[in-house]
């Protein structure tokens, strides 16, 4: 599928994005999160450079998910879960209250641990996210959907099988449709939660390399446990340890050279 | 040709906090109906007590205990039906209770796999089926056997007992408290044993593979624990069967022999509540301190009712606070 | 301490004790498991036997006239044509006003009021609803829709009805929404979804066929129901479908006739306790043996 065919709304988007190329898509600064009255994440500072990706590793409950989950305010769903600071995005910081959750939503998009396909059809997973946002004739929605099963990598193997049940995919197909269902509403972000240690190895290297396919167009954001993943996939690391961002680079560096005593220990399996 | 003015970055800073209107009305819904559930309950308890109140007035709280029924000289007292009631409910509980628990315990750990599906499927069914079956069927298969063989069986037997010739002594007509009780067990077993069931399935495994390591039989496991790691459950189940029995209308009509007086033998007619609603309802003018009285009767039933499903409840559906 | 006692050594067996106390345990197990299983033969026997007289009285006395003819005096060819129209009116209607209304309930219930004290309040009394006497439902239907407008009515006794299908799909719908993984709504909800948009497209979708079980397991409980119509629709010897009339229904005319001193009345009431029994358990079959396994 080459360039000329995407709808021309995507591509007004990416000139509009290009503007912005090798800029900062998203800026936290001070970012603190509490779980009730016990603090998970202290004093984040992190910048997700436009169309790249970023990998934030660290050991369980380090708080790398949890800083995930400020950056689309999925954690506004439970009360008792707040975050403090400020998570610039276009000038606006995105924690502030007055933030349409549904808009930002649309453009800061995510991908679960766990294959999530709803229980319809795979064009109605699909078309669900867009007719949230947009309306549009049907062959316009026909479009949309094929692109975005394209660009994840789904399309010849879901084509014959738009109106079955998405429940009948394989687990790596159920998370390239949860990936094509995100791209779908045309987000400026993707945050990826661990997606594919639910995955077998093939499922997970087809996902990795759609991730380097992605970040032409998206700013990617993932959390993985898996460090080789990291250095496969990531162009910038985040390390993190019991709240706090112990280290940021490229991730050249971060595996060669790591600068912080506790990142190289890490990296080296000393603990995890 | 699609528009791109959602996506304008102002889009996620309005500064007004908008929720979908969807989302309100949606809501609002919803939180509504359920007050409207509270609404009904409350309404159902006013009414009874509202439409029994002319009843309580003119009898006073001697109505609670009052054994007459006088239709001609307009004296009515809850006595008989709330006898009747309690009687025939805690009697069908002691006969329902262990066959129950020896369905449970026979569906959980005697049965081989192959049978236990069938069997539950069919104490299930059983519990399906409408009490007005078991009334009839109470009616024309157990009244029969009861007056041509059980009456006159124990009548005879225990005729010289201190006690139970009493009890055994009534005509056998084969209607009664005592049939009224055993078709009132027949209805509640299914449901006392399904509950049990799925309670004793709640056991983890590793307790009892622990008693089986150390030698322990079938039944001792049963006994040191299974029943005492479910002891508050089955007691919730059981009391949830007993509030059924309480409410019982069409199973015990049938069978009860409606007659408004305190049975002295378990062969002698009598009534419950729910019973002696049904039945001298058609009797009872619109306005008639005859159907204040019914009223009344129906409040006392909730408020018993009400008493036993709360402290089900608390067995059953622990709440940590 | 004994002298069997001492550290280091392994206390020595009682044998024959250990034997005799095995039999004595095995024994009393046996006659235990021996009891279970006379109570289990019991249970079978008497559901045989319901089942049995059921097939026996009720099918000989069925026949085409049962569907044909209304009732009419003993004597006289009747039928129970009005009776069983009438039930399947209260009854459908009945669900009608009652399952939208147990939905919305039980979504409140799962969705927005998991812990608060509203929520657990309306929880309990849904509760108490679902195991109330039903009679107390007929005598409050009575005091509301009968007395004051004068008359008995089919719409009372659907609402009697519909009262007593509300705790139930209560209480399925919430149990079925709490099943939904946490996943699958935040997915709906990274999309941009609205809350509403979310319960609706998403939450009912993942849990219809456990919501279905439980609205056919109400229709199944209120067809056979007596008692509250007993005061709400009174029952109708004639032709009615009117609402605003009194209307017969199945259990109704079966608790007339079977209690009767006419034989054609009482064989009436036979087939119509078939019928009711049969297809009470048809809709728990599919329910429980033909839904539940797809979910």
């Amino acid at each position: 599928m080459n360039e000329t065919e995407q709808p021309p709304a995507i591509a007004a988007m990416q000139a509009r994005s290009s503007e912005t190329l090798h800029e900062m898509r998203i800026s936290m600064r001070g970012v603190d999160f509490f779980y009730g009255s016990n603090q998970a994440l202290k004093g984040i500072d992190l910048d997700l450079p436009n169309r790249q990706v970023t990998g934030m590793i660290g050991p369980s409950g380090c708080g790398k998910s949890t800083l995930l989950r400020v950056l689309n305010r999925m954690y506004d769903l439970y009360p008792g879960q707040r975050a403090e600071g400020q998570v610039m995005m276009d000038g606006i910081n995105i924690l502030d209250p007055g933030i349409d959750l549904n808009q930002l939503r649309s453009r800061v998009g995510m991908v679960f641990q766990k294959p999530t396909p709803f229980p319809m059809t795979v064009y109605e997973n699909i078309a669900f996210g867009v007719k949230l946002h947009e309306r549009m004739s049907k062959s316009a929605m026909d479009e949309r959907v094929e692109w975005s099963l394209t660009r994840a990598a789904l399309w010849d193997e879901a084509k014959d099988r738009l109106n079955t049940s998405a429940m009948g995919l394989s687990g790596g197909q159920q998370q390239r449709l949860c990936i094509a269902r995100t791209i779908a509403v045309r987000p400026d972000v993707i945050l990826l939660d661990e997606p594919t240690s639910a995955l077998d190895p093939i499922s997970t290297l087809k996902i990795e390399e759609l991730i380097d396919e992605l970040k032409r167009d998206f700013t990617i954001a993932i959390v993985t446990h898996n460090m080789q993943q990291a250095a496969r996939c990531a162009d910038q690391v985040a390390f993190f340890y019991l709240g706090e961002m112990v280290e940021v680079g490229s991730a050249t560096q971060m595996f060669t050279a790591p600068r912080q005593k506790r990142t190289q220990e890490y990296i080296t399996g000393r603990f995890g | 040709m699609e528009t791109d003015t959602t996506f304008m970055p102002a889009a996620i800073g309005s500064s007004r906090s908008r929720r979908s209107a969807g989302d309100v009305i949606f809501a609002a819904a919803a939180r509504s109906l359920g007050c409207f559930v509270l609404l009904l309950l409350g309404a159902i308890i006013l009414s009874l007590f509202v439409g029994g109140l002319p009843s309580f007035r003119a009898f006073g709280f001697g109505f609670l205990w009052d054994v007459s029924w006088d239709p001609v000289k307009q004296h009515f007292g809850a006595g008989v039906p709330v006898f009747g009631t309690l009687v025939t409910s805690l009697l069908a509980l002691v006969m329902a209770v262990p066959l129950a628990f020896g369905i449970a315990f026979y569906l959980t750990e005697v049965a081989p796999d192959w049978f236990r599906r069938p069997v539950g499927i069919a104490v299930e069914l059983l519990a399906a089926v409408p009490s007005i079956i078991y009334g009839m069927w109470g009616f024309f298969v157990i009244v029969p056997i009861m007056g041509q063989y059980v009456m006159p069986f124990l009548g005879d037997t225990f005729a010289d007992w201190p006690i139970l010739g009493t009890l055994f002594g009534g005509a056998p007509f084969g209607t009664g408290i005592l049939t009224a009780a055993m078709v009132l067990a027949v209805m509640v077993i299914p449901f006392i044993a399904a509950t049990m069931r799925d309670v004793f399935m709640t056991v983890p495994p590793v307790f009892k593979e622990s008693a089986y390591g150390v030698g322990c039989t079938t039944w001792e496991v049963m006994r040191s624990i299974v029943i005492p790691y479910t002891r508050v459950s089955v007691v919730g189940g059981i009391m949830l069967g007993l509030g059924r029995a309480l409410g019982e209308t069409m199973a015990v009509t049938f069978v009860i022999g409606n007659a408004n007086r305190i049975a002295s033998s378990l062969f002698d007619p009598g009534n419950t509540i729910a019973s002696i609603v049904a039945l001298e309802f058609p009797e009872s003018p619109a306005g008639s301190l005859k159907l204040s009285s019914l009223l009344a009767l129906g409040f006392i039933l909730f408020v018993i009712s009400f008493i036993v499903l709360a402290i089900s409840r608390m067995l059953l559906r622990p709440r940590s606070a | 301490m004994s002298a069997t006692m001492m550290p280091g050594t392994v206390p020595a067996r009682d044998v024959r004790l250990a034997e005799r106390l095995s039999r004595r345990r095995k024994f009393i197990d046996r006659i235990v498991k021996l009891l279970c299983i006379v109570a289990t033969v019991i249970g079978l026997a008497l559901l045989a036997s319901i089942l049995f007289t059921l097939l026996w009285r009720g099918a000989s006395s069925l026949g085409l006239h049962v569907f044909t003819n209304i009732t009419r005096p003993p004597g006289s060819h009747g039928g129970l044509l009005n009776a069983i129209v009438g039930s399947l009116i209260q009854t459908l209607v009945g669900t009608m006003i009652g399952t939208p209304i147990g939905l919305m309930v039980g979504t409140y219930l799962a969705e927005y009021a998991r812990d608060s004290t509203l929520g657990n309040v309306v929880r309990f009394v849904s509760d108490v609803l679902l195991s109330a006497p039903s009679i107390l439902i007929g005598l409050f239907v009575y005091t509301i829709l009968v007395e004051p407008f004068g008359g008995f009515s089919g719409i009372a006794g659907c609402v009697a009805l519909a009262v007593i299908v509300i705790p139930i799909v209560v209480r399925t719908t919430e149990d079925m929404l709490q099943l939904i993984p946490t996943s699958l709504r935040e997915a709906a909800v990274a999309l941009g979804a609205p809350k509403w948009r979310m319960i609706v497209f998403v939450c009912y979708r993942a849990a219809r066929d456990g919501i279905a079980t439980g609205v056919l397991l109400a229709i199944a409980r209120v067809a056979g129901e007596t008692a509250p119509l007993l005061f709400t629709s009174l029952g109708n010897l004639n032709w009615s479908v009117s609402l605003t009339q009194p209307m017969a229904s199945l259990p109704v005319t079966i608790y007339q006739y079977a209690g009767s001193a006419f034989d054609d009345w009482v064989d009436l009431a036979w087939a119509g306790a078939l019928l009711i029994t049969f297809g009470v358990l048809a809709l728990n079959i599919v329910a429980r043996v033909v839904l539940r396994p797809r979910s």
